[in-house]
């Protein structure tokens, strides 16, 4: 026997899949079998103890136990799956309708499901039975029913999880039909949860049936299933355990079944689920992740200096190297920009500097200094007090990382209260003014998160950062998710910052347009290295690297010609879990030859502050061909 | 091809406090061939006219006529009807697309709301689709997860454009998208309106986005419409001080940053 593809080959698996699979051989054979036997009375054993003609007994007709239990599987498991698959098929077509139905409809059928669930399941199914009288069918009908609103609250949550979606809206007003919507866009995409609940729902379903038999409201003798037996042993459980014994175990072991096959298709699902952070398995090749102090020599003056930092994450399908060989200074007061595309390696950098990797990535540098300090040589706590008053992080999006609960006044002086010692008065009275500084008033201190608008988050969140006097900022597309109007102010903002602090600050983006016009120097990063860096006033006509000249020319722009096209970049950039050799942009380059496929460029100075990783870079207007061919 | 015309549109929200209004009484006409681009910052309720007029949202007061008919989009009838005039690409390549569906059964469902298409044809469709935005015909086999946002954002184009509608509504379609995947997406999209002569409503919050590919442009500020304009002469004299703010906002690499200038606080 295999498992089917797909599921993980765990011992819960098999024994799941064994479990299940001994359930169906019995319920298939087991009449067969034993059915003859099971309803045999014989007046001369009645009643009797286990033996070795009736290990479990016999029951007061003298029919054997054992037989009569291992019969009665197929009809204890028929009426359970009847019952849930009833309730859960009822239940989930009522969940499900609230994703398609009109407004009107939907209400009224959540208002419905939110009714019955008020009522406990097993009560209902026990009025039910009694109402719809005593008998097999009766009794899966009252415990069908009683399913019904749990699936149909489960349904109608996943399923607004899709109504929400896009592509429901796109089919909607590709005017598709309301069955066509339920049957093929949004059962299909809540059906593995469903399935999940629904297994797990059927070992509950069996105990519940027993338990009705057993209260002689479910299956009628002569019929039998495993909860009747129980009932007719339980009465001399006394004298003789066994007889009452044998269907117990067998429900018990048909409800673990149950039981194990749902937790083995949960597990499944969440293996599938978000990518889980596991350390790398394997030591990176390039060295240690915490390599010894000393690094590269110290650079006077510098706030931060990066030499040759790289970073490794794992992923499932193996890891990745996200950022291969970056090297960054900064000096006080300076504005240098980070640009680049979704994948280059931009945040990833950031986040290295900062410490704030994800848990399982490994991280190695020659140098990485922050005022001076090596942060590799210092101890733990001490590094993360360095980094908690040496720098400040502002990220894109302020609503999450702000926490909702607590109000401004806590978030700002918690840092200089934790790292300084301040006293509460000294800090409120500090952050008071770092809020000032960001333009904000006083009264900001008593709000909550979620009373402010985007852009005060923003302000917010950059007064926190300036609450520890950070040498370094690090805004990671600290505007983009912020109109354009308020993007201005908060830009507006980083610059005052930076002249009235000499704070230096790293401005990562994938705006090459905002980048341009607010940095002073650039770097652009493309497929996790640095490919240029270059002062920002020659961005517009004098980048000198194939992929800086066309991450210019796509950006529309309000004096460009809008007769042409714009000018785009073919292909995609490489994919990270296939490093090849050579130039990273070489696939979509219009300038390579053949020495770029497999050579490497080395970042290297073409002036003094403009420096570029490639072989052939595009001449400057002054400066023809001649460039190209060195 | 398709004239669309929206008088005095109100459309509410239900909000926390009550109803919000989030269109405010907007009226806007797309002339037939021609694309209105329609900016506005977050929560200027540009999204929910676009909602409106596909029928997503219902309409509070005031017509939206097609054609010179007013469109309803009460009965799945209606909503055909609706459907095949009008249809709709929105903001977000992660949930564009049914993520169980390969961009053939996406493009095919598509293909067929309207007419019957045996399996050949209906092949033949999609190729010529995803031909028509730019894509390689081997993708018809993938789902969205194998693909990158700007080829989701492609697919769920040709599936707006699988029912041939005269009006297409794009909403923030490039907005998620990187600067050189949506230079791209904005020239599938010129070249689109010129080979199929779409009246066009696009709606963005990025001024040279949506310039670039708008004969006229609308701007929108808390649920009105501030000013309306050929885009040239919009870009040469905004009008309103609004307008002008917003102009003045956009980063450029080719002028410098306006000087800092007293400007309006948002409320
Ligand atoms: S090294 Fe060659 S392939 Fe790479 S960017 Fe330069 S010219 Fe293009």
């Amino acid at each position: 026997m295999s498992l089917p593809p797909g599921l993980r080959r765990t011992p819960m698996a098999w024994a799941a899949a064994v479990m299940l699979a001994s359930l169906v051989v019995l319920a298939l054979v087991g009449p067969l079998v034993w059915g003859a036997s099971a309803d045999r009375p014989d007046a001369s054993a009645v009643l009797q103890g286990p033996s070795v003609g009736h290990p479990f007994g016999t029951d007061n007709l003298g029919r054997d136990v054992l037989a009569r239990v291992l019969t009665a599987t197929r009809p204890s498991l028929l009426l359970a799956l009847a019952a849930v698959l009833l309730g859960a098929g009822a239940g989930i077509l009522l969940g499900a309708s609230t994703a398609v139905l009109g407004r009107r409809a939907r209400r009224l059928t959540a208002g419905l499901i939110n009714l019955l669930l008020a009522f406990p399941a097993l009560l209902v199914a026990m009025f039910l039975a009694v109402v719809f009288g005593a008998g097999a069918a009766g009794a899966m009908l009252a415990l069908a029913a009683a399913g019904v609103p749990g699936f149909a609250r489960l349904t109608q949550t996943l399923a607004a999880g899709v109504a929400g979606t896009d592509h429901l809206a796109a089919a909607r007003v590709l005017g598709l039909g309301r069955l066509r919507l339920l049957g093929r866009h949004v059962l299909p995409n809540i059906a593995e949860p469903l399935l999940l609940s629904t297994t797990t729902a059927a070992g509950t379903s069996l105990v519940a049936l027993s338990g009705l038999s057993f209260l002689g409201l479910g299956v009628q003798p002569p019929g039998y299933d495993w909860g009747q037996l129980l009932n007719q042993g339980l009465d001399r459980v006394y004298a003789e355990p066994l007889p009452a014994l044998a269907p117990g175990l067998a429900i018990l072991y048909a409800a673990l079944a149950f039981q194990l096959l749902g937790e083995v298709l949960a597990g499944n699902a969440a293996r599938r689920g978000p990518a889980p952070r596991t350390p790398a398995p394997t030591p990176a090749p390039w060295g240690s992740p915490r390599p010894k102090a000393g690094g590269g020599p110290a650079e006077e003056g510098l706030v931060l200096q990066v030499e040759d930092l790289h970073v490794e994450l794992p992923t499932p399908d193996g890891p990745i190297r996200p950022v291969h060989g970056v090297s960054l200074a900064l000096r006080p007061g300076e504005i240098v920009g980070l640009v680049g595309e979704s994948g280059s390696g931009k945040s990833l950098t950031a986040l290295a500097i900062a410490d704030l990797l994800p848990y399982g990535a490994r991280v190695s540098r020659r140098t990485l200094r922050l005022l001076g300090a090596d942060l590799a040589a210092l101890a733990p706590k001490e590094r993360d007090r360095h980094l908690a008053t040496g720098l400040a992080m502002i990220f894109q999006n302020p609503a999450s990382a702000l926490n909702p609960a607590l109000r401004v006044a806590t978030q700002l002086t918690e840092a200089v209260r934790a790292h300084r010692g301040a006293s509460r008065a000294q800090a409120t009275a500090e952050a008071a003014e770092a809020l000032r500084r960001v333009a904000l008033p006083p009264a900001v201190l008593r709000s909550r998160p979620h009373q402010l608008s985007g852009g005060q988050r923003q302000r917010v969140m950059i007064a926190s950062g300036l609450m520890v006097r950070p040498g370094l900022i690090i805004a990671d597309e600290p505007t983009t998710a912020l109109d354009v109007t308020v993007q201005r102010e908060i830009t507006r903002l980083l610059s005052e910052i930076r002249r009235d602090t000499s704070a230096a600050i790293l401005f990562i983006s994938h705006d090459v347009a905002l980048v341009g016009e607010f940095c002073e120097s650039i770097l652009v990063m493309y497929a996790g290295t640095i490919v240029e860096t270059l002062p920002a006033d020659r961005l517009a006509d004098g980048a000198r690297h194939p992929y800086t000249r066309a991450l210019v020319a796509s950006v529309p722009d309000l004096t460009a010609d809008r007769d042409r096209p714009l000018p785009t970049i073919d292909g995609a950039p490489p994919d990270p879990l296939t490093p090849a050799p050579g130039c990273p942009f070489e696939p979509r380059c219009p300038r390579r030859r053949g020495h770029c496929a497999d050579h490497t460029p080395p970042l290297e100075d073409l002036a003094a502050d403009h420096r570029v990783a490639c072989w052939y870079p595009v001449p400057v207007a002054a400066d023809p061909e001649t460039v190209a061919a060195s | 091809m398709t004239v669309l015309r929206v008088t005095d549109l109100t459309v509410h929200h239900p909000g926390p406090l009550g109803q919000v209004t989030a269109v405010d009484g907007v009226s806007l006409e797309v002339p037939s061939g021609t694309t209105l681009g329609l900016v506005g910052e977050s929560g200027s309720g540009k999204s929910s006219l676009a909602r409106a007029i596909v029928g997503l949202v219902p309409v509070h007061t005031g017509r939206i006529m097609l054609d010179g008919r007013e469109i309803r989009a009460r009965t799945i009838r209606d909503r055909r009807r609706l459907g095949r005039l009008v249809q709709v690409v929105l903001q977000d390549p992660d949930t564009a697309l049914d993520p169980r569906m390969t961009v053939r059964q996406t493009l095919g469902e598509a293909a067929t709301v309207f007419h019957r298409l045996d399996r050949p044809a209906r092949d033949k469709r999609v190729t010529e689709l995803l031909e028509l935005v730019g894509l390689d015909p081997r993708l018809a086999g993938r789902l969205p997860r194998q693909l990158s946002g700007g080829q989701r954002q492609r697919v769920a184009l040709a599936r707006a454009l699988a029912v041939e509608p005269g009006l297409l509504i794009a909403d923030e379609v490039t907005s998620a998208l990187d600067v050189s995947v949506q230079a791209a997406v904005l020239n599938t999209i010129r070249e689109l309106q010129r080979r199929l002569g779409l009246s066009m409503l696009f709606i963005g919050h990025n001024l040279p986005a949506v310039c670039h590919v708008s004969d006229a442009v609308a701007v929108m500020r808390h649920g009105r419409i501030v000013e309306t304009a050929p885009t040239d002469a919009l870009l040469r004299a905004p009008q309103h001080p609004y307008t002008r703010t917003l102009l003045a906002a956009v980063p450029s690499l080719r002028t410098p940053p306006p000087a800092p200038a007293p400007e309006e606080q948002p409320p």
